[in-house]
């Protein structure tokens, strides 16, 4: 029944895209390619070659779900959402958002999604909850339901006592909920959120999820995430895409994902000085460990993770030992299974 | 192979009959509501980062007339002088700073809020036009009545401050908002908008009659020169108003073709 991961390797390119739809789609891409050409280098700059942004993507998001876009910095996820979102036109390939063509007609985005960027510049001059209002008139809002929504998502989230302070003068986490509120006011079907909860406290963490829900349960929206949080993306996310250099690499449920390296067990060894190799057992281990300074991890079948344990924490090695934990996979683990380059993913 | 779904596999069909219509879109901010809105919110922006530089701005054009005045001797020069710093304070702030705040958007991805939302560029243009032109009033004013002052000019006719201001702002913030979308570096956006008031500031300050041919065809190409001369016209006791409303039509019709070509630099800046 279980499978080495091989096998979906194998089916994963093509899986998104040929997704026959179940519910309504709200977004469907298809074979979506964008590269940055080349760049020759000026005056002793080295030169760079092309870069393929996102190669090939498909995906289908369905109503009412909260999708993830998983992936280090630098995989395209960013990019990824400005052509969705109409900010940036691919090569090829086709976007469309309830049964509109972005791709052909960007300007027709900004009618039915609501973006939350990583940059607030345009915002960080005015106060929260000028802010709020301005973008619910930009959103095409009368001025009194413009100022009576923008009252209603401040209280939800609990910027009412900071509404007249300016986003600049914020700590990092209320800045982004101000632009998160900002992004609220104007009902979306579509929200678009790349890192919302970047330097947020846990309290204003759960004011986001929680406002995300609400409208997912009352008005049916739909919620495209761009994170590089594994934690997040295992604890929100109905549905994950991973993305490496480009290309989807995979597309489940995040329990699905890690169904596929379910067989495994993550063992994580912290030495207190040098790992010791004079230990047959330990320098066996080596070789299949992610080291990282003094932190190797090894994802192990549970009998070998056993037996590794057994080794590492009894004579010479134990005494070299610092500290060890053994775990059930996370995504992280499913994206090293799956070749990405998993560094640079945040476990938080 | 049982996690793989039959249909997922290379060559299974697609879905090809889904059709689904297309749902209703938002609304679109129209035009008017939207400058409105985003003439408030970049005015609210003035209180907290734009106040030192209006000073700046102020204290530059009253330097730069304390300095001139060991240099012109009145009569037409002085005119020429305090009509060129209160106008210096227009270029400052609108062509100048504007230019710097849209180079800084475009270059840090700001502009993906504004292009994100149904909002015409026009609006978003000229409500930053605007308020940067109305950041100029207290200090322009301020100029007037110092260098009338300190020239002995009169002060009767500086209520054509209220038309100087708008044209000259318009067609000053358009070329800084339209420097600032079109530079491919926020340095050099910056660089354009120093380079734009230097200009203003030589051309418009400098008593015309003492330049070199070539450059007083440059300042004739300068659209802050005819705000400049229509200013200046007013401290006769009988001003031409023709020539004045001439001058005045000369710097609306370039503020209104750069503030076109504004908004075109932002359509073109906002989807890349």
């Amino acid at each position: 029944m279980r499978d080495p991961v091989g096998s979906f390797l194998v089916s994963t390119r093509n899986a998104p895209t040929a997704f026959r739809p179940r519910g309504d789609v709200v977004c469907l891409v298809r074979e979506l390619t964008k590269v940055y050409p080349a760049v020759r280098g000026r005056r002793g700059a080295p030169d760079s070659p092309a870069v393929r942004a996102t190669d090939g993507v498909g995906l289908e998001i369905r109503r009412g779900e909260i999708f993830g876009l998983l992936g280090p910095n630098g995989a395209g996820k960013s990019t990824l959402v400005r052509q969705l979102t109409g900010l940036m036109r691919p090569d090829s390939g086709s976007v469309e958002i309830l049964g509109h063509d972005v791709v052909r007609h960007p300007e027709r985005a900004a009618r039915i999604l609501a973006y939350l960027g990583q940059e607030s510049s345009a915002l960080d001059e005015l106060t929260v909850s000028l802010a709020a209002e301005t973008t619910g008139r930009l959103r095409g809002l009368e001025a009194r339901h413009a100022r009576a929504e923008r009252d209603a998502v401040l209280e939800e989230l609990g910027l009412t006592a900071i509404a007249g302070r300016p986003i600049k003068k914020l700590s990092g986490g209320q800045r982004r909920l101000a632009c998160f509120a900002a992004a609220l006011v104007g009902e979306r079907p579509l929200l678009v959120l790349d890192e919302p909860t970047t330097g947020m406290d846990p309290i204003a963490r759960r004011a986001v999820w929680s406002a995300v829900d609400r409208r997912r349960a009352e008005q049916g929206t739909t919620v495209l995430l761009v994170t590089h949080n594994v934690i997040e993306a295992e604890t929100v996310l109905d549905r994950v895409a991973v993305l490496d250099r480009g290309r989807v690499i995979a597309c489940d449920t995040p329990a699905g994902l890690k169904e596929r390296v379910a067989g495994e067990v993550r063992v994580e060894l912290v030495w207190r000085d040098r790992p010791p190799l004079d230990v047959p057992e330990v320098a066996v281990l080596r070789s299949r460990a992610v080291e990282s300074g003094r932190r190797w991890t090894l994802r192990l079948g549970p009998e070998e993770a056993r037996a590794a344990v057994g080794a590492v924490t009894g004579g010479d090695a134990f005494a070299a030992l610092d500290d060890f934990t053994l775990a059930t996979p996370t995504l992280e683990d499913v994206y090293l299974a799956l070749g990405g380059d998993a560094q640079g993913l945040v476990k938080a | 192979m049982s996690v793989v779904p039959a249909e997922v596999l290379p060559g299974s069909a697609l879905p090809v009959d889904e059709a689904p219509t297309a749902a209703e879109l938002g609304p679109r901010a129209r035009l008017l509501p939207a400058l409105c809105a985003v003439y408030r919110a970049q005015l609210s922006r003035a209180r907290v980062a734009r106040i030192p530089l209006l000073f700046v701005a102020t204290f530059q054009s009253i330097g730069i007339m304390v300095l001139m005045r060991g240099v012109v001797d009145g009569g037409g020069e002085a005119r020429a002088v305090v009509a060129g710093s209160a106008v210096l304070v227009v270029a400052f702030v609108a062509l100048n700073l504007l230019a710097q705040y849209f180079g800084q958007l475009r270059a840090d991805g700001g502009l993906d809020h504004y292009a994100t939302l149904p909002v015409p560029p026009a609006s978003v243009v000229l409500g930053a036009a605007a308020a940067y032109a109305s950041f100029t009033v207290p200090g322009t004013v301020v100029t007037a009545v110092v260098g009338c002052v300190l020239f002995q000019l009169p002060l009767a006719h500086l209520w054509v401050l209220a038309a100087v201001i708008p044209v000259a702002g318009a067609a000053l913030a358009g070329l800084g908002a339209a420097l600032g979308l079109l530079a491919p570096r926020p340095e050099l956006a910056t660089l354009l908008g120093q380079l734009g008031m230097s200009a203003a500031l030589l051309l418009g300050v400098l008593p015309p009659d003492r330049l070199p041919e070539v450059v007083r065809f440059a300042r004739d190409l300068l659209p802050s020169t005819y705000g400049v001369e229509a200013f200046a016209l007013t401290f006769d006791e009988h001003p031409d108003w023709a020539v004045v409303l001439a001058d005045l039509g000369v710097c609306a019709a370039v503020g209104v073709a750069s503030l076109a070509v504004a908004t075109w630099a932002y359509r073109r800046a906002a989807v890349r």
